[in-house]
């Protein structure tokens, strides 16, 4: 599924600005950002609320365009994309995962495990086996059968997980994914996110202000009122 | 396909929600049928009626010949000449003559229409072999059973008839009711005595001649006889079909009434169903559907209901309407009002035509209702659809 060169960087965005309009005036989300990520980065931006993660990770995902600046991912501008060209992009390449799970209701966890394979029209037997992978990644497969609303906020958050490996994207975006969850639970998560990100070399990138999740991610940039504070490698 | 597939499991997750807007789309469906049905076995049975007991194969009319016109009768008659002679000597038409006249049940005029008729012709279903009946001297008639109970006379009755020859001058003896014969054709009862084309022709002087000829059903060709004009099935059976459409044209009002409800019903649904998941919008978007696939889930999961609808619909519909079919629809007692020739029973009619349209139709509106407000999900930012809004 990956198409670009890998030496290339995954992530680039260079003078990003995002603004919204607010009264008379506008909000500054995000003030000249400069930053780039390569594949297999294990980071996040962390900040306090309304710092401008979430914009970021949303337009690094493609599910929101910049006002001014530019954001290539993998190889792809993001502010001249078609709606059409972006949903492709997050198809092919970008995983996500949300605070809330929205996890489908009326499916199985299976069937929504398999639902970014649907999209890509990959046959039953080849979707079959992929779901089942996911599915021992995130240690449930023994509840494929269940509804979202049988499981319990840890379960469903890796459900989730598994829903955006499943596809194994060259990047996965994730916002506030232990918000909703309890210590153990997202120590669980968290190490289950670390190993995928080193088995299958899949880049994560976290918006959180979770102290939890800081202590893992490999680099944090900081963000304040929309700028980058600091960016910062450690050792993983 | 997939987009299919998924608005199918949406649809059938959507529980109980689902289920009411599917019973009452189906109510819509098998009501609509069922009306329909009804007016569809309503005109055939009237056409068949009609037909059978009036109008045959088609008729030769003389020319100077207006149903609609009591007045034309004076003139509209004349010897039949050898091409309808030959074509009712082979028993292939029979002839009618009509004069105007009067009765008198119970010392009250009553304007009627006399029908001269062989008594022996089988081309129309009116029990003309009464009017053979030996009757001492008086004049053997036929009554309707419409006809008998408007003026009291009953079989065996006496009445006086009277009539103009063809000099104009009145005439007038005394009949005997020989058969109330039960119809189902107004055309042919109210108003109207029959007796022998014989008797009529020697008591108005119009010997051999005719008003009209019924072919038989089976008659093919209708050689063009001059001073008479052919009027085919087609050209008699307008009125019954002017009428049928006015019926036709009032029940689609209960009909557009009905399917109103129901999308109604199927277009809040969406509204709502639209609000309530906005965010699985936004993930179904983040997941890499376009916002136009997502608007199609969503428009397809509300058609899905006619479909689920008339499944269910022909659950019950199919034993209810098949046994409405067989038993009949018991018409109330003032049906005579209803202008058709229908009997006790009305018997429905459901044609393979009639069952695909109204499917087609339904499904169609329910599309068109479910695209209106799935249409705003095309404007949709999947960012504030994830948060919940709808920009």
């Amino acid at each position: 599924m990956r198409n670009f060169e890998e030496k290339e960087n995954l992530i680039e965005t260079k003078n990003l600005v995002k603004t919204y309009p607010m009264g008379e005036g506008v909000l500054h989300a995000l003030d000249d950002i400069n930053i780039t990520f390569k594949s297999g980065e294990f980071a996040g931006f962390v900040g306090p609320s309304g710092s401008g993660k979430t914009t970021l990770l949303n337009i690094i995902g493609s599910l929101d365009v910049p006002t001014r600046g530019s954001a290539v991912v993998m190889g792809e501008k993001v502010e001249t994309l078609s709606h059409v060209r972006a949903a492709h992009l997050r198809n092919q390449h970008v995983g996500f995962i949300f605070q809330t799970f929205n996890l489908f209701p009326v499916y199985t966890v299976f069937e929504n495990v398999e639902f970014p394979l649907l999209l890509l029209g990959i046959s039953v037997s080849e979707r079959r086996e992929m779901v089942t992978d996911a599915l021992h990644w995130v240690g449930l497969a023994d509840r494929a059968n269940s509804n979202p609303s049988q499981l319990s906020g840890g379960q469903s958050q890796r459900v989730a997980i598994a829903r955006a490996m499943v596809k194994r994207p060259a990047l996965l975006l994730a916002d506030e994914p232990t918000a909703n969850l309890d210590a153990e639970n997202s120590h669980n998560i968290l190490r289950t996110m670390e190993r995928l990100n080193r088995e299958l070399g899949t880049t994560f990138i976290f918006a959180t202000h979770d102290q939890k999740v800081i202590r893992y991610l490999r680099r944090i940039i900081t963000l304040v009122d929309g700028k980058v504070a600091s960016d910062e490698a450690r050792n993983g | 396909m997939v987009i299919l597939r998924l608005a199918w499991r949406n649809l059938l997750g959507a529980g109980t929600r689902t289920w009411l807007n599917v019973i009452v789309l189906s109510f819509a469906f098998v009501a609509i049928i069922g009306a329909q049905g009804l007016l569809e076995g309503m005109n055939r049975q009237a056409t068949r009626a009609v037909i059978d007991a009036q109008y045959g194969g088609g008729q030769y009319w003389h020319e100077a010949y207006d149903p609609f016109n009591p007045l034309s009768l004076a003139d509209a008659h004349a010897p039949l000449p050898e091409g309808l002679r030959s074509m009712i000597e082979a028993g292939n038409a029979t002839p009618l003559l009509i004069v105007q006249g009067s009765i008198y049940p119970a010392g009250r005029m009553r304007p009627v229409l006399l029908k001269g008729i062989h008594p022996g012709q089988t081309i129309l279903n009116i029990p003309s072999k009464f009017l053979n009946e030996a009757a001492a001297g008086a004049l053997p008639i036929i009554i309707g059973n419409r006809m008998a109970r408007g003026t009291g006379l009953k079989v065996g009755d006496y009445v006086t008839v009277q009539w103009r020859d063809n000099d104009g001058t009145f005439d007038a003896k005394d009949a005997i009711v020989v058969q109330v014969m039960k119809t189902t054709v107004p055309t042919i009862d109210n108003g109207q005595v029959w007796l022998s084309i014989d008797q009529l022709q020697d008591m108005t002087e119009l010997t051999q001649e005719a008003t009209l000829v019924v072919l038989a059903r089976t008659a093919r060709k209708t050689p063009v006889v001059a001073g008479w004009i052919f009027r085919d099935t087609e050209y008699l059976l307008r009125d019954i079909k002017v009428l049928v459409q006015s019926k036709t044209v009032g029940s689609a009002i209960v009909y557009v009434i009905l399917l109103f409800l129901a999308m109604i019903a199927i277009f809040d649904t969406q509204v709502l169903s639209i609000f309530r998941r906005k965010k699985e919008i936004g993930m179904l978007m983040a997941l890499g559907l376009t916002r136009y696939k997502v608007m199609w889930l969503f428009t397809i999961e509300g058609a899905l209901h006619s479909v689920l609808a008339a499944v269910f619909g022909a659950i019950y519909g199919i034993p209810l309407l098949g046994y409405v079919a067989r038993a009949g629809w018991t018409l109330p007692g003032n049906a005579d009002n209803y202008g058709f020739a229908i009997g006790e029973k009305l018997f429905p009619m459901y044609g393979a035509g009639l069952i695909i349209l109204t499917t087609a139709i339904v499904l169609v509106i329910t599309t068109i209702v479910s695209f209106l407000p799935a249409r705003r999900i095309a404007q949709l930012k999947p960012h504030d659809a994830l948060r919940g809004r709808l920009a």
